[in-house]
């Protein structure tokens, strides 16, 4: 794999000693040998079987649920319904990923006066086994009174439509419509003349686009177990991507103070964004508490984790961007609707920044639609929104340079954006990469190497995604033998352990393999927000190199004091301390300083520097012109990274996440009925990516420090599902001539639009 | 609700002898995952699909989740945590894992490691693209697999370079 750094000003970064090396993971023989204990892996003495009832109608009102029959089948411990849940505050949470309405939370977690799509949880029980708590399932009788199902954005927003929510009112940036709608919000970027704009265009494209429903497709489904004391206090053991967003949760639509819940992060099998808002933990307290304070575990079937939990919104989308003869962008104009789901909160507003973000452009207008429909609510999926907007702007760039006979790379290098120049929203991007990016990509093996062959086509596209920071905590305890105990809570979805130890031993001038790292709970580790936004090693890692700081001068002062000498006279050599003639190695120091009194430093940090990430890659496909079969022969990222702390995670997060988008692009759609009944609920339907679906992925790593973090780290996580679908797009329109406009661009929409070229009549 | 009765099973588990009691309708990774408390082997979506819960039964590769426990009664299963040495010595593949950074969340990992010893142990020299078909059974989707079939690769090389036998060649 190649590997490239860039470094624009040709500063010299200080020497790094542990960060940029790829140690193995400090969890690492735990994962390898079975040992790591994930969600479904906790078990408890007593421990009971829940099951949840979910909903066969995607639209429905709910006139009674008789749950007498199965409250009378012995080994039946507990059932709860929507009746058992305290009422729902009318109040916002933002939970990291997206801000989640306590009132839908709530009922998404049981449904109250309605079911709004197949899979919408009921009821619960809890049993002595399996079985009896499937046979109690069967027993609960629901009555309902069917209502038409609404499944798209646009049916959504026929004035006719089936109204999801009666007292839903659009909110139109802050003003209230007077009647109920299915649009629960409309937002607006603009700047500029747009109309001045379009009319100085040598060349207008103006094309609409619609994308599927996509699901994380986590391996490991959801998994909880809760078990309530007698005395109240609560024990959640779950797989979250965030232990506080759990605690909170729970808190506020059971209505408990948070004291009372102590959050214990399992092992997480992926999240990708779906493992934030809960669907179990509240379930399980309840059956719990119902079940005479005894532990009782709730896992998912693949199946409900496909209709019941968080795929991410499906859209329609319409792009019209003008260019003048020199390729220089003139005015740039976008209509994002998102599908939220069954409750409002889909990722328009962060697809709205995406849209144009990567381009420098005087006039521009976003306007985001979010928009309820019968499926199961909208959750963060990897840069939420990002992948459906790039996928229509990245199409409609490359059709105008198709047009004005320009490079795709050199039309995004005319109109790129720089450090300095507004997002659509007007923030303005901090110290960036991505021109970096385009050059490292036309500069590759692989864009110099001439594509070859009948049906091959090559395509290129770029992404763009704002990170976070948000806040983070974390403990360090110097150990009397040279180690570091490193307690953190941002639980480990993908190698975070050692990413962060690496800052730690960094900034504490030590081994990597002395820092020993655990994920707390919340009980044992300050509040610390999810881990997701791209923002974990970037923000933790922030708390560790502060924590290597502060027990670097505490170990100081001490060694000062017991040598008797002034502090300012210590110096830092290999790793250990020095003054005069006193030298002590780092083991050393810690047994001294460890005899004086234990020592602890705990951090919370709450960064802002958190640094835009850029990722522009570059596909060869191959069509079979008889199947509509698209083959990827070769794919490449360039991303910057600020800087990669441990270069095999970065490429691994590269990697994953461009196989995403290419399942996003090429396969993956939840495909209904028009009873509104998910007809794709398992893995052999719902059809992801596998090892001979995809070729090696290729990966530069482009290093432009982030000057808002210590080592110059961006996030990395999400941005790299982003442009592959564009990227597919453009390729396969290079293959064949067609340009695809709706996801995903499988068999039978490629040979469909093959036909339709062709005029070809099966 | 009358319990079922139970069956004693007989079986060799990672070498041992093993005998548990079990009901009729118990998969074999309900057994290993709820009798025996094994969690290694992964559920992820109990029909045969993702391949986390990949066992070899008398060396071969099956899902345990599609095979009754009692179906493997006098026979043989390795799980992932009969992988290692007794010693702690990781399996090549496991070190081959850790070394490529080949996991992420780790959950389909112990699927993999089954999966590809079956492979090696079938066909010591694969191509990548029979790597790749070999473990189409397996889905990951934390690394987009490159990470994993060059571990799976190099584990292979490293193999068949001790057995003094030419190293396989990838194609492009």
């Amino acid at each position: 794999m190649p590997s490239l750094s860039a470094s624009p000003d040709g500063s010299v970064a200080p020497a790094l000693r542990v960060v940029g090396t790829r140690p193995v993971r400090p969890d690492g023989i735990d994962k390898v040998t079975g040992r790591a204990l994930y969600g479904a892996d906790i078990t408890l003495p007593g421990l009971l079987t829940g099951r949840v009832l979910r909903s066969p109608l995607a639209h429905a009102r709910i006139v009674r649920v008789d749950t007498s029959a199965a409250r009378a089948l012995p080994g039946l411990k507990a059932v709860v319904t929507a009746a058992d849940l305290p009422p729902a505050p009318d109040r916002i949470e933002d939970l990291g990923e997206g801000a989640i309405d306590l009132r839908y939370l709530s009922d998404n977690l049981l449904a109250r006066e309605k079911v709004l799509y197949h899979g919408h949880a009921i009821a619960a029980v809890a049993a002595s086994t399996p079985e009896i708590a499937e046979q109690a399932l069967a027993l609960i009788r629901v009555e309902f009174e069917p209502l038409p199902p609404v499944m798209t954005a646009s049916a959504a927003m026929k004035p006719d439509a089936p109204l999801l929510h009666a007292g839903l009112k659009t909110d139109r940036m802050g003003q209230r419509d007077a009647a109920p709608s299915n649009v629960a919000s409309q937002l607006r970027h603009e700047r500029g003349n747009l109309d001045d704009g379009f009319r100085r265009a040598a060349v207008v494209i103006d094309r609409r686009f619609r994308t599927e429903t996509v699901h994380q497709g986590y391996i490991e489904p959801q998994a909880s177990t809760a078990h309530v004391q007698a005395d109240g206090q609560i024990t959640i053991w779950t797989s979250t991507q965030g232990t506080f967003a759990v605690r909170s949760q729970v808190a506020e639509v059971l209505g408990l103070p948070v004291s009372r819940i102590k959050v214990v992060p399992t092992e997480i099998g992926g999240g990708f964004g779906g493992k934030i808002s809960v669907y179990l933990e509240p379930l399980a307290v309840l059956l719990s508490r119902h079940a005479g304070f005894v532990p009782v575990r709730l896992v998912m079937s693949r199946t409900e984790v496909l209709t019941s939990t968080g795929p991410t919104s499906g859209s329609d989308l319409r792009i019209r961007i003008g260019a003048d003869t020199s390729g220089k962008l003139v005015a740039m104009q976008a209509e994002l609707y998102y599908e939220a789901g069954a409750y409002p909160g889909s990722p328009v507003g962060a697809a709205a920044v995406v849209s144009f973000a990567p381009y420098v452009c005087e006039a521009m207008r976003v306007d985001g639609y979010d928009v309820v429909v019968n499926r199961p609510r909208a959750s963060a999926y990897r840069a939420p929104g990002g992948t459906n907007v790039a996928f229509a702007v990245e199409s409609v760039i490359d059709e105008l340079a198709e047009s004005l006979d320009l490079d795709p790379i050199e039309m995004r290098l005319i109109n790129a954006v720089r450090e300095g120049d507004r997002r659509p929203d007007n923030l303005p991007l901090a110290r960036i990469g991505y021109v970096e990016c385009l050059q490292a990509l036309r500069q590759s093996e692989h864009y110099r190497t001439p594509l070859t062959g009948r049906h091959r086509g090559r395509g290129v596209a770029c992404g763009y995604w704002g990170n976070w920071g948000g806040q983070s905590s974390a403990t360090a305890i110097l150990n009397p033998d040279g180690s570091v105990s490193f307690n953190v809570a941002s639980t480990d979805i993908g190698g975070s352990r050692a990413s962060l130890a690496m800052q730690l031993a960094e900034s504490l001038g030590i081994d990597y393999a002395q820092v020993k790292p655990r994920i707390g709970d919340t009980d044992s580790v300050s509040y610390n927000d999810v881990t997701g936004g791209s923002r974990t090693t970037f923000a933790t890692g922030w708390a560790a190199y502060d924590l290597g700081q502060k027990l670097a001068a505490e170990m100081t002062a001490r060694l000062a004091q017991r040598w008797e000498v002034a502090p300012e006279s210590i110096l830092r050599a290999g790793g250990g301390f020095a003054s005069g003639d006193r030298r002590v190695d780092f083991a050393e120091a810690s047994k001294l300083v460890c005899e004086d009194a234990p020592l602890m430093v705990s951090t919370t940090v709450h960064p802002k520097g958190y640094g835009a990430a850029f990722s522009v890659q570059c596909a060869d496909v191959e069509v079979d012109p008889d199947t509509g079969k698209v083959t990827v022969l070769r794919y490449t990222i360039v991303q910057d990274a600020g800087k990669a702390v441990h270069p095999s995670y970065v490429e691994g997060q590269m990697q994953g996440g461009v196989a995403q988008g290419i399942g996003w692009a090429l396969n993956e759609e939840y495909v209904y009925n028009e009873k509104g009944e998910l007809l794709n609920g398992s893995l052999l339907d719902y059809r992801m990516p596998t090892a001979c679906d995809l070729p090696m992925i290729d990966t530069i790593i482009v290093e432009v420090p982030n000057p808002g973090h210590p080592y110059g780290v961006r996030g990395v996580g999400e941005v790299n599902i982003i442009p592959p679908a564009g990227t597919l797009a453009n390729a396969i329109h290079r293959a064949t001539g067609v340009r695809l406009t709706a996801l995903p661009m499988s068999p039978p929409r490629v040979l469909a639009a093959l036909w339709e070229k062709s005029g070809y009549r099966p | 609700m009358t319990p079922r009765k139970k069956t004693v099973l007989e079986f060799t588990l990672n070498g041992e002898p093993r005998a548990v009691l079990c009901e009729p309708q118990q998969t074999l990774l309900a057994v290993l995952r709820d009798e025996l408390h094994l969690t290694g082997t992964k559920e992820g979506c109990s029909n045969g699909n993702c391949g986390a819960c990949n066992v070899l039964l008398d060396g071969v590769l099956v899902n345990s989740c599609l095979i009754l426990a009692l179906e493997v009664q006098g026979r043989g299963v390795l799980t992932v945590e009969g992988l290692a040495r007794p010693d702690g010595t990781l399996h090549p593949l496991q070190q081959a894992f850790l070394d490529h950074a080949a996991l992420q969340c780790g959950i389909c990992t112990p699927g993999f490691l089954l999966s590809a010893k079956a492979l090696l142990d079938e066909n010591p020299t694969p191509t990548e693209s029979q790597v790749r078909y070999w473990l189409a059974g397996n889905l990951c989707r934390c690394t987009g697999y490159d990470k994993i079939v060059r571990a799976v690769l190099d584990v292979a090389r490293s193999q068949s370079a001790a057995h003094a036998t030419p190293p396989p060649v990838s194609p492009a």
